[in-house]
């Protein structure tokens, strides 16, 4: 199916404080929402592990030090795919490509891995990210789930 | 807000402390866990520590950081920390960070036929 053909067959909408306990509230939502997909265990699996990195990173960096909003839309569309969408208006990343190299953190401190994006792109097919410094960052994982 | 889905039981055995970790280990849980297992290892000052995390149903990259603070934290007391059963999903995650090159593992799950939820 070309990706003109798809549609959108159904869509939520959350929106977060960034409280670090809200990290599991959100995966259980997200993978609550895309298991009516009927995914295989693994993809349910790498979806919540991918959605609690972008969850985190909001909390951890764009947020530091301050609570702000995280907003989620979860899109799922006939071709069996999944787009998820993890917003937030925090500091922005100054350097994309830096942040999503391998063991990269600003955080070593509190020891954090820098293994979050690599983390979302291993268990994703694909993860855009747009930030701008000062107004946030947006982290779009895609998915698209095996044919029953 | 202060919920806590994780944590660990502790045995003294002969050879090894055994911290069998369960529950969900995300950034939130792993803030928590740290703190008291790091106040065990300098109470106790063991010389082997075993995680057991064949009861870990979730963790993500915060778990890592955790496995490889007390990796560091044992190194610093002389002391040496294994790493017992971890599924199929948590080796996933370990392999891309290359801990295994860090931190010895036994009894690691094989993979399983996947099963639709």
């Amino acid at each position: 199916m070309k990706d003109t053909e798809k549609k959108l067959v159904n869509e939520m909408k959350l929106k977060l404080p960034s409280y670090s306990v809200n990290e599991s509230a959100a995966r259980a939502m997200v993978s609550a929402f895309c298991a009516q997909q009927d995914p295989k265990t693994g993809e349910i699996a790498d979806i919540k592990c991918a959605v609690s990195e972008a969850v985190t990173n909001c909390i951890v960096h764009a947020y530091r030090d301050t609570v702000g909003t995280i907003y989620i839309t979860v899109k799922l569309y006939s071709d069996r795919s999944i787009q998820i969408e993890i917003r937030d208006r925090g500091c922005g990343i100054e350097d994309i490509s830096l942040a999503r190299q391998p063991l990269y953190t600003t955080d070593a401190a509190s020891e954090r891995s820098g293994m979050g994006f690599t983390v979302m792109e291993s268990f994703c097919d694909k993860v855009r990210v747009s930030s701008k410094c000062g107004k946030g960052t947006t982290v779009t994982l895609c998915k698209r789930l095996s044919s029953r | 807000m202060i919920k806590h889905n994780c944590g660990f039981e502790v045995e003294r055995g002969e050879a090894a402390l055994v911290l069998t970790l369960y529950g969900e280990i995300d950034h939130h849980s792993a803030v928590q866990i740290r703190t008291e297992i790091d106040t065990l290892l300098l109470e106790e000052q063991p010389r082997k520590v075993v995680l057991d995390l064949s009861h870990i149903e979730f963790m993500d990259s915060s778990g890592l950081g955790l496995i490889m603070g007390r990796y560091s934290l044992m190194q610093k007391l002389g002391g040496e920390l294994m790493l017992r059963k971890p599924h199929e999903r948590l080796v996933k995650i370990f392999t891309l960070a290359g801990l295994q090159r860090m931190v010895k593992i036994e009894d690691a799950e094989d993979d399983k036929k996947e099963e639709r939820v």
